[in-house]
């Protein structure tokens, strides 16, 4: 494929496009004055957002997607996203407020429960004699759904409005102003993405198998770490912030992939500006689908995602077994 | 005399307490072509995964080249073993030049890109196995028989000296059997490689190997030149089973067949 690179500028391009022109699209129009704070303030700060929490959570699927050797791997099929969901929540319950480095509470919490789960789904499907993408996928349904529980749990426990103010959170959303969580995130992905782009080489030796990729001379132990470490953290610093936005990290790789080939070298670049772009434009049609009121993000990526979840297990009747 | 490239003494290797391979000792002398053969469970693959440390662990000394297993980084190992593993229908989801060019991982420094010394060994051993023609073709899109070259393509991209196969010809029709042991024989000439596999057919060992390893429960109960291996109570003390071993009617070879 040597019309790769011309992809990769022609995606540069939209996602520089993407960003540059998004912000003018909203409700007030900016030909009035007193919409510039609007402008500054809150939707480029947004857009910024969307873009970051879109690329991170994109990457951490493909890196995923990789490494189990699975297109369905996410993290939010694999239950990572619950994790952080339960991890965040149980922050702002607790009111948690202290930070490390700069990092939020909250962040650290969501990182921590993203770990968490991780650890579970993959020691339970680990714990088979045979390791299968069913006991994983399996594996990561009943880790989400302990976590789900527990976020409900803590739900219960809350009164009225913090109750409501999880629900909100819960279905993902990219409101913000000024540019505190931009500052926030954009740590964890840049820092999550750097470390995935160095690996990209083992990524494709990971996709063809570990056997193949530690007789090629990988090793397997340390890279699986840093990569699951890198991507972990990105999830957990997106779902702080932005909540547990669904199937971003499922569609955008796969996208991807149709476009530019596995080869990690292209598709990982790529997937890091798609995954932004497509972001960008769910949150473009959550603004202004239902304007002046706004439907959280969330909801648009689970409406996309849910029917092209079931494309990828028709589309091969192996879909759930064959490698990325 | 020359070191052998590969040299096992007293190697143990179990797995939660079952033991899988029992005491083995042997060495492969360079431009061997030596088959291992054995029940189902003898742990044949298991050896070939820890000679090449795909599974670590085991007691016992196991040296590649002169130097213990556990003294390589696995990058030197790589440059060193090159291993075709069994086929499991899984197709990578590559193309056949991308996935062959992946083996040249030991040969690059972190980030580095392709050199042309490493297009050139892509580029011979998909010379050497026939897999030029569909180069530019997705993995899944292959035969059973091209991808297994191709796989074959991709251990000779990494340019090591031993090359350990786990059932090359599983899965094949006779015809591409042949093509696959044909040019293993092609590059154990042409290149000199050592070449360690194993199968499940006592003809193709019989025809293809220098030298025969059986196990038996994960204990080498022979170990000696392959047409040692017809000797009366032999094949009957690797499979606990009778065989009938008759010449071949055109080459006059022995050859094999269960009772």
């Amino acid at each position: 494929m040597k019309h790769r690179g011309w992809i990769l500028a022609g995606f540069a391009l939209a996602a520089w496009g993407g960003v540059a022109l998004a912000p003018y699209f909203g409700v007030v129009s900016l030909s009035d004055l007193r919409a510039i704070p609007v402008f500054w303030q809150i939707r480029v700060p947004r857009v910024l957002l969307a873009f970051l929490a879109g690329s991170g959570l994109a990457m951490a699927g493909m890196t995923f997607q990789a490494l189990f050797r699975n297109p369905l791997a996410t993290p939010f099929t694999l239950g990572v996203s619950s994790g952080a969901a339960f991890g965040a929540t149980a922050a702002i319950r607790l009111g948690w407020t202290a930070s490390l480095l700069g990092v939020s509470a909250v962040s650290l919490s969501a990182f921590a429960g993203a770990l968490a789960s991780l650890v579970l789904v993959y020691g339970v499907a680990m714990a088979r004699s045979t390791f299968s993408t069913s006991a994983l996928l399996l594996a990561g349904a009943a880790i989400s759904f302990f976590f789900w529980s527990l976020i409900l749990f803590i739900q219960y426990l809350s009164d009225f409005t913090s109750s409501f103010r999880i629900l909100r959170w819960l279905m993902g959303g990219l409101e913000t102003v000024g540019y505190g969580a931009v500052l926030d995130v954009l740590p964890f992905v840049i820092s999550g993405s750097a470390v995935i782009l160095c690996f990209t080489r083992e990524l494709n030796l990971m996709a063809a198998g570990e056997d193949l990729a530690v007789s090629r001379g990988v090793q397997v132990g340390v890279v699986r770490a840093v990569l699951f470490s890198a991507s972990t953290l990105m999830v957990g610093g997106v779902v702080a912030l932005c909540g547990p936005i669904g199937f971003v990290g499922m569609m955008a790789p796969h996208i991807c992939r149709l476009l530019i080939g596995t080869e990690h070298r292209h598709l990982a670049p790529a997937t890091f500006l798609f995954g932004g772009l497509f972001l960008l434009a769910c949150d473009a049609v959550a603004r202004l689908l239902i304007a002046p009121a706004e439907i959280p993000v969330g909801v648009i990526t689970a409406l996309l995602g849910g029917p092209f979840f079931v494309w990828l297990l028709l589309r091969r009747p192996s879909a759930g077994d064959s490698p990325v | 005399m020359t070191k052998p490239i590969l040299d096992v003494a007293g190697f143990s290797f179990a797995i939660g307490g079952r033991a899988i391979l029992r005491d083995l000792t042997f060495s492969i002398a360079r431009g061997d072509r030596a088959a291992i053969l054995g029940p189902n469970g003898a742990g044949k693959t298991t050896l070939l995964k820890c000679l090449n440390r795909i599974v670590r662990g085991g007691r016992g000394r196991i040296a590649v080249d002169g130097l213990p297993l556990e003294d390589y980084s696995q990058l030197d190992l790589a440059r060193r073993v090159a291993y075709v593993p069994q086929a499991d229908g899984r197709s990578a989801p590559f193309t056949v030049r991308e996935f062959v060019e992946m083996s040249r991982y030991p040969h690059l420094g972190p980030l580095a890109p392709i050199r042309p010394q490493d297009s050139a060994a892509v580029d011979r051993a998909l010379e050497e196995t026939g897999t030029s023609g569909f180069a530019e073709r997705p993995l899944e899109a292959l035969s059973g028989g091209e991808r297994q070259k191709v796989s074959i393509a991709a251990a000779l991209a990494q340019e090591a000296e031993l090359l350990l196969l786990d059932e090359p010809t599983a899965f094949l029709d006779p015809p591409r059997r042949q093509e696959i042991l044909r040019t293993l024989a092609d590059l154990h000439r042409e290149r000199g490689m050592t070449l360690l596999f194993v199968t499940h057919d006592v003809n193709e060992a019989l025809g293809q190997a220098s030298r025969v390893l059986a196990l038996r429960e994960g204990a080498l109960v022979f170990d000696g030149p392959s047409g040692a291996l017809v000797e009366a109570g032999t094949l009957e003390k690797v499979y606990g089973h009778s065989f009938v071993i008759g010449p071949h009617p055109r080459s006059g070879r022995a050859v094999v067949f269960p009772e």
